[in-house]
Protein backbone atom coordinates (compact mmCIF):
# COMPACT_ATOMS: atom_id res chain seq x y z
CA UNK A 1 0.00 0.00 0.00
CA UNK A 2 2.77 2.58 0.74
CA UNK A 3 4.93 1.69 -2.45
CA UNK A 4 1.47 2.28 -4.20
CA UNK A 5 0.85 5.45 -2.75
CA UNK A 6 4.03 6.38 -3.58
CA UNK A 7 4.24 5.38 -7.65
CA UNK A 8 0.93 7.86 -7.78
CA UNK A 9 2.94 10.57 -5.92
CA UNK A 10 5.70 9.95 -8.47
CA UNK A 11 3.17 10.18 -11.13
CA UNK A 12 1.31 13.33 -10.27
CA UNK A 13 4.78 15.09 -9.63
CA UNK A 14 5.61 14.06 -13.62
CA UNK A 15 2.39 14.89 -14.71
CA UNK A 16 2.62 18.46 -13.26
CA UNK A 17 6.13 18.72 -14.12
CA UNK A 18 5.42 18.19 -17.51
CA UNK A 19 2.87 21.18 -17.75
CA UNK A 20 4.77 23.92 -15.32
CA UNK A 21 7.38 25.97 -15.73
CA UNK A 22 8.45 25.08 -12.43
CA UNK A 23 6.72 22.67 -9.61
CA UNK A 24 5.75 24.11 -5.84
CA UNK A 25 6.44 21.28 -3.67
CA UNK A 26 6.11 23.15 -0.88
CA UNK A 27 3.91 21.39 1.78
CA UNK A 28 3.30 25.30 3.71
CA UNK A 29 0.49 26.49 4.13
CA UNK A 30 -0.26 29.72 5.35
CA UNK A 31 -2.76 32.85 5.76
CA UNK A 32 -3.71 34.81 2.93
CA UNK A 33 -1.46 38.04 3.71
CA UNK A 34 1.84 36.18 3.36
CA UNK A 35 0.83 36.39 0.02
CA UNK A 36 1.20 40.26 0.41
CA UNK A 37 5.16 40.03 -0.28
CA UNK A 38 4.11 38.43 -3.99
CA UNK A 39 2.25 41.49 -4.23
CA UNK A 40 5.04 43.49 -3.54
CA UNK A 41 7.54 41.70 -5.54
CA UNK A 42 5.36 41.86 -8.65
CA UNK A 43 4.73 45.70 -8.05
CA UNK A 44 8.02 46.25 -8.45
CA UNK A 45 8.57 43.70 -11.53
CA UNK A 46 5.59 45.66 -12.69
CA UNK A 47 7.68 49.14 -12.25
CA UNK A 48 10.65 47.80 -13.60
CA UNK A 49 8.82 46.31 -16.69
CA UNK A 50 7.31 50.25 -17.95
CA UNK A 51 10.72 51.95 -16.66
CA UNK A 52 12.82 50.11 -18.50
CA UNK A 53 10.15 50.02 -21.41
CA UNK A 54 10.02 46.48 -21.21
CA UNK A 55 6.47 46.61 -22.33
CA UNK A 56 6.59 48.79 -25.22
CA UNK A 57 5.60 47.37 -28.39
CA UNK A 58 7.49 49.50 -30.23
CA UNK A 59 10.71 48.24 -28.22
CA UNK A 60 9.49 44.60 -29.45
CA UNK A 61 9.18 45.40 -33.17
CA UNK A 62 12.86 46.62 -32.96
CA UNK A 63 14.08 43.56 -31.64
CA UNK A 64 12.34 41.60 -33.95
CA UNK A 65 13.51 43.85 -37.08
CA UNK A 66 17.23 44.01 -35.36
CA UNK A 67 17.02 48.05 -34.81
CA UNK A 68 17.80 48.59 -31.52
CA UNK A 69 19.81 46.36 -29.17
CA UNK A 70 17.44 47.54 -26.30
CA UNK A 71 16.02 43.87 -25.57
CA UNK A 72 18.92 41.97 -25.92
CA UNK A 73 20.73 43.76 -23.49
CA UNK A 74 17.30 43.69 -20.69
CA UNK A 75 17.40 39.52 -21.82
CA UNK A 76 20.87 39.22 -21.48
CA UNK A 77 21.56 40.97 -17.99
CA UNK A 78 18.60 39.15 -16.72
CA UNK A 79 20.48 35.75 -17.82
CA UNK A 80 23.90 36.80 -16.48
CA UNK A 81 22.13 38.17 -12.87
CA UNK A 82 20.12 34.61 -13.56
CA UNK A 83 23.28 32.61 -13.89
CA UNK A 84 24.84 34.22 -10.63
CA UNK A 85 22.09 33.75 -8.53
CA UNK A 86 22.15 29.65 -9.01
CA UNK A 87 25.67 29.48 -9.07
CA UNK A 88 25.13 31.80 -5.57
CA UNK A 89 21.70 29.19 -4.44
CA UNK A 90 23.83 25.90 -5.40
CA UNK A 91 27.18 26.82 -4.16
CA UNK A 92 25.96 28.59 -0.67
CA UNK A 93 23.13 26.12 -0.21
CA UNK A 94 20.85 28.58 0.23
CA UNK A 95 17.73 28.07 1.55
CA UNK A 96 13.68 29.84 0.81
CA UNK A 97 13.00 32.51 3.25
CA UNK A 98 11.09 29.76 5.09
CA UNK A 99 13.52 27.51 5.16
CA UNK A 100 12.95 25.04 2.50
CA UNK A 101 15.78 24.22 -0.11
CA UNK A 102 15.81 25.32 -3.71
CA UNK A 103 15.60 22.21 -5.95
CA UNK A 104 16.69 23.15 -10.02
CA UNK A 105 14.52 20.19 -12.06
CA UNK A 106 16.17 19.84 -15.12
CA UNK A 107 13.94 20.21 -18.43
CA UNK A 108 13.19 17.28 -20.46
CA UNK A 109 13.15 18.02 -24.28
CA UNK A 110 9.71 17.53 -26.13
CA UNK A 111 8.16 18.86 -29.77
CA UNK A 112 6.02 21.50 -27.87
CA UNK A 113 9.50 24.15 -27.37
CA UNK A 114 9.32 23.98 -30.82
CA UNK A 115 6.35 24.41 -32.01
CA UNK A 116 4.82 25.69 -29.34
CA UNK A 117 7.79 28.40 -29.06
CA UNK A 118 7.18 29.28 -32.62
CA UNK A 119 3.53 30.27 -31.99
CA UNK A 120 4.58 32.01 -28.68
CA UNK A 121 6.83 33.42 -31.12
CA UNK A 122 4.25 34.63 -33.28
CA UNK A 123 1.93 35.82 -30.40
CA UNK A 124 5.06 37.89 -29.05
CA UNK A 125 5.42 40.05 -32.04
CA UNK A 126 1.73 41.00 -32.70
CA UNK A 127 0.62 41.59 -28.95
CA UNK A 128 4.27 43.03 -28.65
CA UNK A 129 4.18 41.78 -25.09
CA UNK A 130 4.44 38.14 -23.34
CA UNK A 131 2.33 36.57 -20.31
CA UNK A 132 3.92 38.83 -17.35
CA UNK A 133 4.28 42.55 -19.56
CA UNK A 134 0.43 41.99 -20.53
CA UNK A 135 -0.51 42.31 -16.57
CA UNK A 136 1.68 45.54 -17.06
CA UNK A 137 -0.22 47.17 -20.00
CA UNK A 138 -3.79 46.86 -18.23
CA UNK A 139 -2.03 48.68 -15.48
CA UNK A 140 -0.61 51.17 -17.38
CA UNK A 141 -4.31 51.85 -18.32
CA UNK A 142 -4.31 49.85 -21.79
CA UNK A 143 -7.75 48.88 -20.80
CA UNK A 144 -8.26 46.66 -24.16
CA UNK A 145 -5.33 44.51 -23.70
CA UNK A 146 -7.86 42.86 -20.92
CA UNK A 147 -9.01 41.15 -24.00
CA UNK A 148 -6.10 39.73 -25.32
CA UNK A 149 -5.29 38.31 -21.61
CA UNK A 150 -8.89 36.70 -21.48
CA UNK A 151 -7.99 35.36 -25.13
CA UNK A 152 -4.48 34.34 -23.84
CA UNK A 153 -6.00 32.33 -21.26
CA UNK A 154 -8.32 31.03 -23.92
CA UNK A 155 -5.21 29.65 -25.36
CA UNK A 156 -3.78 27.95 -22.11
CA UNK A 157 -7.51 26.28 -21.26
CA UNK A 158 -7.25 25.11 -25.29
CA UNK A 159 -3.95 23.05 -24.74
CA UNK A 160 -5.14 21.51 -21.89
CA UNK A 161 -8.31 20.36 -23.70
CA UNK A 162 -6.68 19.20 -26.56
CA UNK A 163 -3.19 18.56 -25.84
CA UNK A 164 -2.56 14.41 -25.55
CA UNK A 165 -3.59 15.24 -29.40
CA UNK A 166 -0.41 17.12 -29.87
CA UNK A 167 2.78 16.02 -30.83
CA UNK A 168 4.58 15.96 -27.61
CA UNK B 1 -2.40 35.86 -8.49
CA UNK B 2 -1.05 38.07 -5.63
CA UNK B 3 2.08 37.97 -8.19
CA UNK B 4 0.49 39.07 -11.70
CA UNK B 5 -2.12 41.80 -9.28
CA UNK B 6 1.00 43.25 -8.02
CA UNK B 7 2.64 43.61 -11.66
CA UNK B 8 -0.48 45.29 -12.81
CA UNK B 9 -0.49 47.51 -9.18
CA UNK B 10 3.37 48.69 -10.24
CA UNK B 11 2.24 49.60 -13.94
CA UNK B 12 -0.38 51.50 -12.54
CA UNK B 13 2.04 53.26 -9.85
CA UNK B 14 4.72 53.82 -12.22
CA UNK B 15 2.52 55.55 -14.53
CA UNK B 16 0.45 57.75 -11.93
CA UNK B 17 3.55 58.51 -9.39
CA UNK B 18 6.45 58.52 -12.14
CA UNK B 19 5.03 60.04 -14.95
CA UNK B 20 7.71 60.28 -18.16
CA UNK B 21 6.71 63.25 -20.32
CA UNK B 22 9.59 62.36 -23.32
CA UNK B 23 8.32 60.31 -26.37
CA UNK B 24 9.38 56.90 -26.68
CA UNK B 25 11.95 56.69 -29.51
CA UNK B 26 11.01 55.03 -32.23
CA UNK B 27 13.82 53.81 -34.72
CA UNK B 28 13.26 55.80 -37.95
CA UNK B 29 13.08 53.33 -40.00
CA UNK B 30 9.97 51.13 -37.66
CA UNK B 31 8.81 54.77 -37.95
CA UNK B 32 9.21 54.79 -40.78
CA UNK B 33 6.97 51.55 -41.57
CA UNK B 34 4.21 52.57 -38.87
CA UNK B 35 3.90 55.61 -40.88
CA UNK B 36 3.39 53.67 -44.63
CA UNK B 37 0.67 51.61 -42.40
CA UNK B 38 -0.70 55.17 -41.18
CA UNK B 39 0.56 55.17 -37.94
CA UNK B 40 2.01 57.91 -36.15
CA UNK B 41 1.27 58.26 -32.60
CA UNK B 42 4.30 56.52 -30.95
CA UNK B 43 3.75 58.84 -27.51
CA UNK B 44 2.37 55.54 -25.49
CA UNK B 45 4.03 51.76 -24.86
CA UNK B 46 1.24 50.57 -27.02
CA UNK B 47 0.34 52.32 -29.88
CA UNK B 48 -3.02 53.49 -28.73
CA UNK B 49 -4.23 53.72 -33.02
CA UNK B 50 -3.69 50.20 -32.88
CA UNK B 51 -4.73 48.47 -29.46
CA UNK B 52 -7.87 50.47 -28.69
CA UNK B 53 -11.64 49.53 -27.64
CA UNK B 54 -12.73 50.65 -31.28
CA UNK B 55 -10.24 48.53 -33.34
CA UNK B 56 -11.47 45.55 -31.68
CA UNK B 57 -13.94 45.21 -33.92
CA UNK B 58 -11.64 45.75 -37.10
CA UNK B 59 -9.76 42.73 -38.43
CA UNK B 60 -6.62 44.49 -37.50
CA UNK B 61 -7.82 45.08 -34.40
CA UNK B 62 -9.03 41.46 -34.10
CA UNK B 63 -5.96 39.59 -35.48
CA UNK B 64 -2.87 41.82 -33.22
CA UNK B 65 -5.30 41.14 -29.94
CA UNK B 66 -7.44 38.27 -29.59
CA UNK B 67 -5.50 36.14 -32.37
CA UNK B 68 -2.05 37.33 -31.11
CA UNK B 69 -3.36 36.64 -27.70
CA UNK B 70 -4.55 33.21 -28.09
CA UNK B 71 -0.93 32.80 -29.94
CA UNK B 72 0.75 33.40 -26.45
CA UNK B 73 -1.48 31.45 -23.97
CA UNK B 74 -1.34 29.03 -26.49
CA UNK B 75 2.44 28.76 -27.39
CA UNK B 76 3.62 29.78 -24.13
CA UNK B 77 1.85 26.75 -22.37
CA UNK B 78 2.92 24.16 -25.25
CA UNK B 79 6.47 25.11 -25.10
CA UNK B 80 6.47 24.94 -21.36
CA UNK B 81 7.10 28.49 -20.24
CA UNK B 82 7.85 31.86 -21.39
CA UNK B 83 10.67 34.77 -22.04
CA UNK B 84 10.67 34.41 -18.31
CA UNK B 85 10.98 30.69 -17.57
CA UNK B 86 12.93 29.64 -21.02
CA UNK B 87 14.65 31.85 -22.03
CA UNK B 88 16.01 33.79 -18.81
CA UNK B 89 15.15 31.26 -16.01
CA UNK B 90 15.94 28.09 -18.35
CA UNK B 91 18.91 29.06 -19.98
CA UNK B 92 20.54 30.78 -17.00
CA UNK B 93 20.18 27.12 -15.48
CA UNK B 94 22.15 25.41 -18.44
CA UNK B 95 19.02 24.02 -19.61
CA UNK B 96 19.52 22.88 -23.79
CA UNK B 97 15.38 22.65 -23.75
CA UNK B 98 14.87 26.07 -22.90
CA UNK B 99 17.56 27.12 -25.69
CA UNK B 100 15.64 25.33 -28.10
CA UNK B 101 12.59 26.79 -26.88
CA UNK B 102 14.22 30.60 -26.88
CA UNK B 103 15.70 30.05 -30.48
CA UNK B 104 11.51 28.79 -31.67
CA UNK B 105 10.81 32.28 -29.68
CA UNK B 106 12.87 34.36 -31.74
CA UNK B 107 12.44 32.29 -35.09
CA UNK B 108 8.41 33.12 -34.43
CA UNK B 109 8.92 36.81 -33.98
CA UNK B 110 11.27 37.11 -36.55
CA UNK B 111 8.72 35.96 -39.10
CA UNK B 112 5.99 37.37 -38.01
CA UNK B 113 7.53 41.31 -37.64
CA UNK B 114 8.82 40.90 -40.52
CA UNK B 115 7.47 38.39 -42.69
CA UNK B 116 3.17 38.88 -42.06
CA UNK B 117 2.90 41.83 -39.71
CA UNK B 118 3.59 44.21 -42.27
CA UNK B 119 0.58 42.31 -44.37
CA UNK B 120 -1.89 42.57 -40.96
CA UNK B 121 -0.75 46.77 -40.17
CA UNK B 122 -2.03 47.61 -43.88
CA UNK B 123 -5.42 46.18 -43.69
Amino acid sequence: MASNEGTQKSNDYQNRALDAVCVNESKLSHPYWYNLKYLFVGSLFGVVFVKAEIISWFRIQEMFRLQSFHMYGVIGSAIAVGMLSIFLIKRFNIKTIYGEKVEFQPKTFNKGQIYGGLLFGFGWAMTGACPGPLFAQIGTGASVIVVTLLSAIAGTWVYGYTRTKLPQ
Amino acid sequence: MFFVAGIALGGFLTVWLMPNDSIVLVHPHLAADLYQSGLTDYSGLVPVELFNWNSLFSLRGFLLMVVGGFFVGFGTRYAGGCTSGHAISGISNLQLPSLIATCCFMAGGFFMANVILPYILNL
